[in-house]
């Protein structure tokens, strides 16, 4: 028989590594292959093989493409982002009946808006990968000879975009329907604060996400396991912006608060760059 | 079973020329949990050539695929293709492979053209690619449709044409012809059949047309090789034994 005797076993997850999933456009071993690949010889009918040229494609572009697809459908379908913003919504509606208040401010001003945020961001991250588990897009997308830190970038890219509709509609409801104090002089400090949370939320819901979607409780698993990693985030954005809903304005957002959220954004990055391949892979 | 069947010459028709050896696998295991299933696989396919999968329901066919795709490891063998091993090299291969599965892998919101665009941009295939696809496959005047309104059998197509977009060397199709009609399969013959000139894999269940298309056949029964020989060898009788 033409074949080499039984070799080594291979172990299930051993031999995965970050090089070997060829970082599409900046590999050399990757661009050597696409050079090696042999122009076609048998040009299917009624297409144009002979004169196509494939080129590498760069990471960027991956990610761009990914994005564009994730908006799109989420543009077709309205899954996330609507109930998103109605829960948000809808939670600020009960918390003025049951706080039995007309108005809140300071820590508990900031408390209900960031709980609030949260549970809501929870719905579009239980939503991220689902049209790609139940359509084939994770094995279509794993076809391809790209880096798979472009999935990652893509989705954290797309939950940073539905967080922003969620707050551009959910921030003005919760000034309508609770804030005290005028948001006005609070937003420029607020604005920071929750682009900070958001990389936050964004960063740890899709590798959340990801590690959720290819179980059958997903919808258990995934607020499960991201609460408590997203607990600090919250911690961090409500006392950051505790001064600036106070009545009268008490200030700027807390320094440390913010350095936390940053520091906090930047570990979890790392880690989700690190591992997003392993939770992709078989 | 026949292994020595698979020896060098297994599956090069008289009037071919020999080519390398696109495919070879040696004692390939993949197991889900504690089952079983794909044990003691081995074969090797010289470019050009078709390997036909026959077997029951559960025999193992799609899981041989899937590994062929580099989207299932290897549990223990080896499987080279194009002489990059796996999965250590999967990267250098994706590129070249083109999969026809059970699921077309396409996101039903979007449109044919939508889907094979974002395709077309993973693989770094430019856009003229796909509209020359959709042309040949009679799909124009539907592209902008999004799948969830189109019929099995068209999505099927765009399947194929997702499939081909980057011009691969080797593909894996499995039964790949299900849902298409008579005047479609004329459609994707010279993309995906054996005019296509590409190095193939096929799950078939049909003795008859299989065979004819088949270089090398494997009969797979709970994941073992019940049959392995040349095709010009094998007679339909031995294939639908394989089913009882």
């Amino acid at each position: 028989m033409n074949i080499e005797p039984k070799s080594q076993t291979t172990k299930p997850h051993a031999a995965s590594s970050r090089a070997a999933h060829a970082p599409a456009g900046t590999s050399s071993a990757f661009t050597k292959h696409v050079q090696d690949k042999a122009p076609s010889a048998h040009a299917p009918a009624g297409t144009p093989s002979s004169s196509t040229k494939h080129v590498p494609t760069k990471t960027a572009q991956v990610v761009l493409a990914l994005l564009r697809k994730e908006l799109l459908v989420e543009l077709r379908t309205l899954e996330s982002v609507p109930g998103m913003s109605l829960f948000a919504v809808s939670t600020f509606v009960v918390f003025h009946f049951a706080l039995h208040r007309s108005a809140v401010d300071g820590d508990l001003a900031a408390g209900v808006l960031w709980v609030t945020l949260l549970f809501a961001a929870m719905l579009g991250v239980n939503r991220l990968f689902v049209a790609d588990a139940e359509q084939g897009g994770f094995d279509g997308f794993l076809l391809a000879p790209v880096d798979r830190s472009a999935m990652l970038l893509a989705k954290v890219c797309a939950l940073l975009a539905y967080l922003v509709v969620l707050e551009l509609v959910a921030v003005p409801a919760f000034a309508l329907l609770l804030l005290g104090p005028s948001l006005g002089q609070a937003l420029p400090g607020l604005v920071g604060v929750i682009a900070l949370a958001d990389v936050g939320i964004a960063v740890i819901g899709t590798l959340i996400a990801a590690l959720a979607v290819r179980t059958r409780a997903r919808d258990l698993l995934g607020p499960l396991l991201a609460l408590p990693l997203l607990v600090p985030v919250v911690i961090g954005g409500a006392r950051a912006s505790s001064p600036l809903l106070a009545a009268g304005h008490a200030g700027g957002p807390g320094g440390r608060w913010l350095a936390l959220l940053a520091l906090y954004d930047l570990v979890f990055g790392l880690i989700a760059y690190a591992v997003f391949d392993f939770l992709l892979e078989d | 079973m026949s292994h020595g069947a698979a020896e060098t010459a297994i599956g090069v028709k008289p009037d071919r020329p020999r080519h390398g050896e696109v495919l070879q696998v040696a004692g390939l295991v993949r197991c889900y949990g504690e089952r079983e299933a794909l044990g003691d696989v081995s074969l090797s396919l010289h470019e050009g050539h078709t390997l036909v999968v026959f077997g029951p329901n559960g025999a193992g066919k799609t899981t041989l695929l899937r590994v062929l795709a580099t989207l299932l490891r290897p549990h223990s063998g080896s499987v080279r293709i194009f002489d990059r091993g796996l999965p250590e090299e999967a990267w250098a291969v994706r590129g070249r492979i083109g999969l026809v599965g059970h699921e077309p892998l396409l996101y039903r919101e979007l449109t044919a053209r939508e889907n094979l665009r974002f395709h077309a941009r993973l693989h770094g295939t430019p856009p003229a690619r796909v509209e020359a696809l959709l042309d040949a496959l009679a799909m124009t005047d539907r592209a902008e449709e999004p799948l969830r309104t189109l019929s099995r059998g068209m999505v099927q197509r765009v399947a194929v044409a997702r499939a081909v977009l980057h011009e691969p060397r080797l593909l894996l199709l499995d039964e790949p012809y299900a849902n298409l009609d008579p005047t479609a399969i004329a459609l994707v013959g010279p993309l995906i059949g054996g005019e296509s000139g590409c190095t193939r894999v096929v799950c078939s269940h049909d003795p008859t047309g299989g065979l004819a298309e088949a270089d090398l056949v494997l009969g797979l029964r709970a994941g073992r090789p019940a049959l392995l020989r040349a095709a010009a060898d094998v007679d339909p009788g031995e294939i639908t034994e394989l089913y009882r």
